[in-house]
């Protein structure tokens, strides 16, 4: 009998060390400052948003500079949601999931006529778009913005350090609920289909795989996770404008390097350039646009000289996976089976 | 008295990736000479032309043409120091008309006999129809101008990949009866033919190319047909 | 009446779009190449021209005899130095060194000029009017910005469908291989393509220096206009793209006659309208 394995050595491996490392970080707030949470919460939502970026783009082929769109829309309806209809922020930010979902089947059915880099362009629109519809809103601060009220901030959680203890580990919920659904569907049927988009997306058609439906499906569920970050970020922001909730240098730019950095097309990718874009940051701290432009420079040439990233050239010298991805057949022989 | 050969090709060996096309194979071609390259499908005549006119670089061996060495130089390149290809399936630029289509083969300013004027003059039904949209013609039409686009570049050497497929056999005797014309002004010719008829009769000398392997080479009017037959299927 | 003045109003500024357009729309054609960069390096282009004027003391217009050649120099070797090594089958690799570009221009004027807006004095013709009738005006700047679109849309056809540069183009951009085998060195073709876009961008960013105040962060809008107004027009028409500009013009002034705030909202509406219903745009002539 033949079934698929998808562990490796080094993935066995992986699975520990990143078991290891989740209780370590879901431990923080008894071991860590304020700061650190801050900056571990922080680094969560880019992993997720990154995660989610690479899913669309180096898993289906659809390069999006408009996610900003969702992250700004999940934020606005955390802040209507909790000020004008009194929910309950962490309800707010699940139910933002569910409403991203649904506003992105209507912007993908327009999307999808534009192929390559024109489609690229057509989300930055879209965004555009959210953005000025934003600032429309007065009940929501229009132009200028809007800060959470006291009492929806308090309706959280009594105390200001219960209120950090709880978005930390609902950042930190939210990333791994991500990363795990991104892994659970890239080891399913559709994430064969996936891979095979990536590799070779005509061979793909051209052996039967529905390829505008998966890519159609992976962009409403990507826009379903993006939006409950952007209500995550904007909860622990405390305050939300149009300029700031549908910005591209802060939820895309910062993401596209992450992702391009770290590794196109490989789930370890968007991990370890959050790694490293958050370890420059730190070290390069103060430099505002220069260090914008470092990374754009750097993303350049990570792009022309080393297109998989750091993860991709360590892969693919070393044969490493930090997670269980890989597909092999066993026959019955190896397990030492009789049949 | 032997010539110093226009083109010699010696043991180049070509590979898509990983796939080996060509082994060791060797040519060689005087000025004025037509030399035909025959061999079924997939023997490589066409990977041979492209090593030649430098839109593949071969991986060994090397390519000397009036004595320089070419392996390597880019395929512009190459067409500025004479070796001109008739590409297979013709692929005249469809954005462009017919005129403009031989206009762009003379870009490069090779001094030489071919004009515009020459070309209409070698095939007067491409000037009755100058100003169409290349997809416009026929196929005996787009093989005319595909060649008489390649002749604007006034090579000494033109290559001529396969210039009877899909055409009919009055049309493709019709363009191989001006092959004198196109030769007059001193112009060596290799075609690549799956007509061995035609290439027998065209050229002075024939080598047959089996699964990347010269397998046969010698004058076209001392062959015999059974040994071409061998060499051409390998039997 | 005064919807008239509205309506000649957007025609004019549709203009300046089609130009944004125009070069965005040339190397997509050559090269099949959407350059990000596109809007950054039309403000670049605006701050060659402010660094001209205010070191050298000539005004705007006379400016572009310096900042178009240096822009074109600045594409050409753009293209050779670097475009030309991400061009092939995969779409990420100039997709995201344009972005990364985008950026790197972006703060890197930022750095150099701040984020103060500036503005370009043109002189007397940014106020100068023609009565055309009653009630209806007419700016001399927007009218000239006009013409020299028209201009350079009529100059690119020429260039394109009359020069030997022109053929090849268009042969470059219909078969790669064959175009080489013609002795067309493509490194050197794209890279030409290049040169006359920022050429175009250079004109296009003058005038946009003149008309209205620029700081480092205005590139991406113009991106954006640009592309509407190509997607509106139809690929592979440079007249498309006119009537695209005009289109998206027309649109956004009308938006702002209702609310200055629905300015840029309504000229989103109708492209993204016109993608719902007509995608290949309204005079298309190539397939994307």
């Amino acid at each position: 009998m033949t079934r698929v394995e998808h562990a490796t050595r080094s993935s066995r491996i992986g699975v520990v060390v990143i078991s290891v490392a989740l209780i370590v970080l879901v431990l923080a707030p008894f071991w860590g400052d304020r700061q650190t949470l801050r900056l571990l919460a922080e680094m969560f939502t880019f992993v997720a948003l990154a995660s989610l970026w690479n899913l669309l783009a180096g898993y289906a082929g659809l390069v999006s500079v408009g996610q900003q769109a969702f992250v700004g829309l999940g934020g606005y309806l955390l802040f209507a949601l909790a000020m004008l209809l009194d929910v309950h922020p962490v309800a707010a930010i699940l139910i933002a999931g569910p409403i991203g979902a649904l506003v992105a089947i209507p912007v993908a059915a327009l999307m999808f006529r534009l192929r390559g880099a024109y489609f690229a362009i057509g989300t930055w629109v879209i965004a555009e778009v959210f953005r000025l519809l934003a600032s429309q809103i007065s009940a929501l601060g229009g132009g200028s913005g809007i800060s959470l009220p006291a009492s929806v901030v308090v309706a959280m959680a009594p105390t200001r350090q219960a209120r950090e203890f709880e978005i930390y580990w609902l950042a930190l919920a939210l990333a791994v609920v991500i990363l795990g659904a991104i892994v659970a569907l890239l080891r399913s049927r559709h994430g064969l289909a996936l891979t095979a988009i990536r590799d070779n997306e005509l061979t793909a058609q051209s052996i039967g795989i529905d390829v505008w439906r998966i890519k159609f499906i992976v962009y409403v569920l990507t826009a379903f996770g993006t939006a409950m970050i952007g209500a995550l970020i904007f909860l622990q922001k405390l305050r939300i404008s149009p300029d700031t909730a549908f910005s591209v240098n802060d939820w895309t730019a910062f993401v596209i390097f992450i992702t391009v950095i770290g590794g196109i097309g490989k789930i370890e990718g968007p991990i370890i350039g959050t790694i490293i874009f958050f370890a420059l940051r730190q070290t390069l701290a103060d430099l505002g646009s220069l260090y914008l432009l470092l990374m754009g420079a750097v993303a350049i040439v990570v792009m022309l000289w080393a297109p998989k990233g750091l993860w991709g050239m360590i892969s693919e010298r070393l044969g490493w996976q930090a997670l269980p991805l890989q597909r092999r057949l066993v026959t019955g022989k190896e397990t030492g089976g009789k049949l | 008295m032997p010539e110093t050969p226009l083109l010699e090709i010696k043991a180049i060996d070509a590979f898509y990736g990983d796939f080996q096309a060509l082994f060791g194979v060797s040519l060689s071609i005087a000025p004025r000479q037509v030399v035909a390259v025959i061999g079924a499908n997939g023997a490589g005549k066409s990977t041979l032309l492209k090593s030649i006119a430098g839109l593949m670089q071969p991986h060994r061996g090397e390519i000397l043409f009036e004595g320089n060495l070419t392996a390597g130089a880019p395929a512009f390149d190459v067409l500025r120091r004479g070796i001109a290809l008739v590409p297979e399936g013709r692929r005249l630029f469809p954005s462009l008309t017919v005129e403009e289509n031989l206009l762009i083969g003379g870009q490069s300013g090779r001094p030489g006999p071919w004009t515009l004027a020459r070309v209409y003059e070698l095939f007067p039904v491409l000037a009755e129809r100058r100003n169409l949209p290349a997809p416009a013609l026929s196929g005996g039409q787009q093989q005319m101008a595909a060649i008489g686009r390649a002749l604007m570049a006034n090579p000494s050497l033109l290559l001529c990949d396969e210039i009877s497929l899909g055409l009919a056999p009055i049309v493709v005797r019709d363009i191989y009866a001006r092959l004198p014309q196109i030769m007059a002004e001193g112009l060596s010719l290799i075609i690549v033919e799956q007509d061995i008829a035609q290439a027998l009769r065209a050229s002075s000398h024939v080598y047959c190319l089996q699964e990347g392997r010269i397998a046969l080479q010698g004058s076209a009017n001392q062959l015999s047909r059974e040994s071409i037959s061998a060499a051409y299927f390998g039997v | 009446m005064q919807w008239l003045n509205v309506i000649l109003q957007g025609v004019l500024i549709g203009g300046l779009y089609a130009m944004f357009a125009a070069g965005l729309s040339l190397i997509f054609g050559v090269m099949r190449l959407v350059n990000i960069a596109h809007g950054d390096l039309i403000v670049l282009a605006a701050y060659i021209s402010l660094m001209v004027t205010q070191s050298v003391g000539i005004d705007p217009i006379n400016s572009l005899l310096i900042v178009v050649p240096a822009m074109a120099l600045l594409g050409y070797a753009l293209q050779r130095g670097l475009l030309n090594l991400t061009l092939g089958d995969d779409l990420l690799p100039p997709l995201l060194v344009t972005f990364g570009l985008s950026i790197i221009i972006q703060n890197g004027l930022l750095e150099f000029f701040t984020a103060d807006s500036r503005r370009l004095q043109a002189g007397l013709i940014e106020v100068e009017t023609f009565q055309l009738a009653q009630g209806l005006f007419i700016g001399a700047l927007p009218l000239i910005q006009f013409a020299v679109a028209i201009l350079v849309i009529a100059g690119l056809q020429v260039l394109f469908y009359r020069t030997a540069l022109g053929r090849a183009f268009r042969a470059t951009s219909d078969d790669q291989s064959v175009a080489q085998l013609m002795g067309l060195d493509t490194r050197h073709v794209f890279a030409m393509a290049m040169a006359l876009s920022l050429a175009v961008i250079a004109i296009a960013g003058v005038f946009l220096a003149i008309r209205t105040n620029f700081d480092p962060a205005i590139g991406p809008a113009r991106l954006i206009f640009g592309f509407e107004a190509v997607i509106i027009g139809g690929l592979g028409n440079m007249w498309g793209t006119l009537a695209g500009g005009v289109i998206l013009g027309v649109s956004q002034a009308i938006g702002a006659q209702i609310d200055p705030g629905w300015q840029l909202l309504a000229g989103h509406i109708v492209f993204l309208a016109i993608l719902a219903v007509r995608p290949q745009g309204l005079f298309p002539r190539i397939s994307g």
